[in-house]
């Protein structure tokens, strides 16, 4: 009872903290020296792509427990984590785009190793839902995406040396994005940001996750019934 | 006999079947050969005059991968159609062992496959040195041992074949980089020791989680 009362506070937590997050990044933070107004949108894209590294690693660990003990409560968590994984790394595509745009001049650059990991851990996570919604459902199925779940958190460390040593043969030229050291507001309001959108991805779990249930619930409620 | 040597045994059976089973259908093997042969002609075409070895080499990578999904859509074919999976399932051998039996079977089928590749690709297109055939070695090991584990997913799927490669691809990009690095990096051998780190993490990964994915 006490975990569904608590998610509205959770929601008008991020809320509060969403729209701090804003003014702080917009007009707190100080202005970078070379980049200009463009850096601001690294308060955003850093803690979104934290978030959805931290997503898909606790969609794996769900998977993990899911395989390790059992139970089919885990299977929806572990998916709604990778769901919510994805949507986060669809986010850091776009805005880590837009900041190679503003920056580098290009919408794409196989020379950002962040942004190239991101592509193959969406690619590989677009699978993970083919592969969901083509077996039928039931404990099987749980296993085996939860299988896949847990190839993807191997995939990231490797992903992320192989785009390394890839890079000297595709990309010579290293991009150096070593600007000044953050300052203490710099680093101040990246923090509250990063609070604020892992609250998010924490919420819009939740979220799904009561709905998935209610869905669930209203299933077997029909099927009584008929 | 000691617990190892068993395991062996039904390795050994179970890779010995697929063979045996090849060389009387000869479902996969001469598809493959024929297909990657195909490939690297096409690729002649496809590159533009003059593109250089450097290109060339990454043309070969492709051919490989898709040569080894070629192999992979099928590898599990035989059970399936037999219904023997569940009876494999059920019998009285560690379920890795199947996992292990089937991922030598497919890596034995697709170094056939590159002992004719790879000649034909010096002999079309670039000469290849030693680090290269290693990388080609090393990768292969992982392209079966993930791929036998994937392709047994997607065979309880309902789109098997289209479903396979999307599977596959995303995970078979480090090897791609592995190997094509080691054929044209003057710094062959980092390549070829993340290869030999690839291989030894999805190899556990892909043993120890087998038995998931085929049971009921």
């Amino acid at each position: 009872m006490s975990s569904r009362n608590s998610l509205p506070l959770f929601a008008g937590t991020t809320a509060v903290l969403l729209g701090l997050a804003v003014v702080v990044a917009l007009l707190v933070a100080p202005e970078d020296a070379n980049q200009g107004v463009s850096q601001r949108i690294f308060y955003f894209h850093v803690p979104i792509a934290l978030t959805a590294y931290l997503c898909f690693g606790l969609g794996a660990w769900k998977a993990l427990r899911l395989l390790w003990v059992g139970g089919e409560r885990r299977d929806v968590e572990s998916y709604t984590w990778i769901h919510q994984g994805t949507i986060f790394g669809t986010l850091t595509l776009i805005t880590g785009s837009i900041w190679a745009k503003a920056s580098w001049g290009v919408w794409w650059s196989w020379g950002s190793n962040q942004l190239v990991l991101f592509l193959v851990l969406f690619l590989f996570y677009c699978a993970y839902f083919m592969l969901r919604f083509s077996i039928d459902e039931g404990a099987r199925r749980g296993r085996i995406c939860a299988v896949y779940a847990l190839f993807g958190v191997a995939l990231i460390p490797a992903s992320f040396f192989a785009i390394r040593l890839a890079s000297d043969f595709i990309h010579p030229t290293v991009f150096s994005r070593e600007g000044p050291q953050m300052t203490g507001t710099m680093f101040g309001s990246f923090l509250v940001c990063w609070a604020a959108i892992t609250l998010l991805a924490y919420v819009m779990y939740r979220t799904e996750v009561v709905g998935k249930r209610i869905d669930a619930s209203l299933r077997e409620l029909r099927e009584v019934l008929s | 006999m000691s617990a190892a040597s068993l395991y062996a045994a039904d390795v050994v059976a179970l890779a010995r079947k697929d063979l045996r089973l090849e060389l009387r259908a000869r479902d996969t093997l001469p598809a493959m050969l024929l297909f990657v042969v195909s490939t690297l002609v096409v690729f002649h075409f496809a590159l533009p005059a003059g593109t250089g070895a450097d290109a060339a080499f990454g043309l070969l990578w492709i051919a490989i991968v898709f040569t080894a999904l070629l192999g992979l859509a099928r590898a599990w074919a035989p059970e399936r159609e037999g219904g023997a999976l569940d009876g494999l399932v059920l019998a009285p051998c560690d379920r890795s062992a199947i996992w292990l039996g089937k991922t030598l079977a497919v890596l034995i089928f697709l170094m056939t496959a590159e002992l004719v590749a790879v000649p034909a690709f010096a002999l079309f297109f670039a000469p290849i040195d030693l680090v290269a055939v290693a990388g080609v070695v090393l990768a292969s090991v992982g392209i079966c041992a993930v791929g036998s584990l994937l392709a047994a997913m997607a065979a309880a799927s309902r789109g098997r074949e289209v479903i396979l490669p999307l599977l596959f691809l995303p995970l078979a990009i480090p090897l791609v980089v592995g190997g094509v690095g080691a054929g044209i990096s003057p710094e062959g051998a980092a390549y070829l020791s993340f290869l030999g780190l690839y291989d030894l993490v999805f190899a556990i990964l892909a043993w120890a989680t087998f038995e998931y994915v085929v049971t009921e």
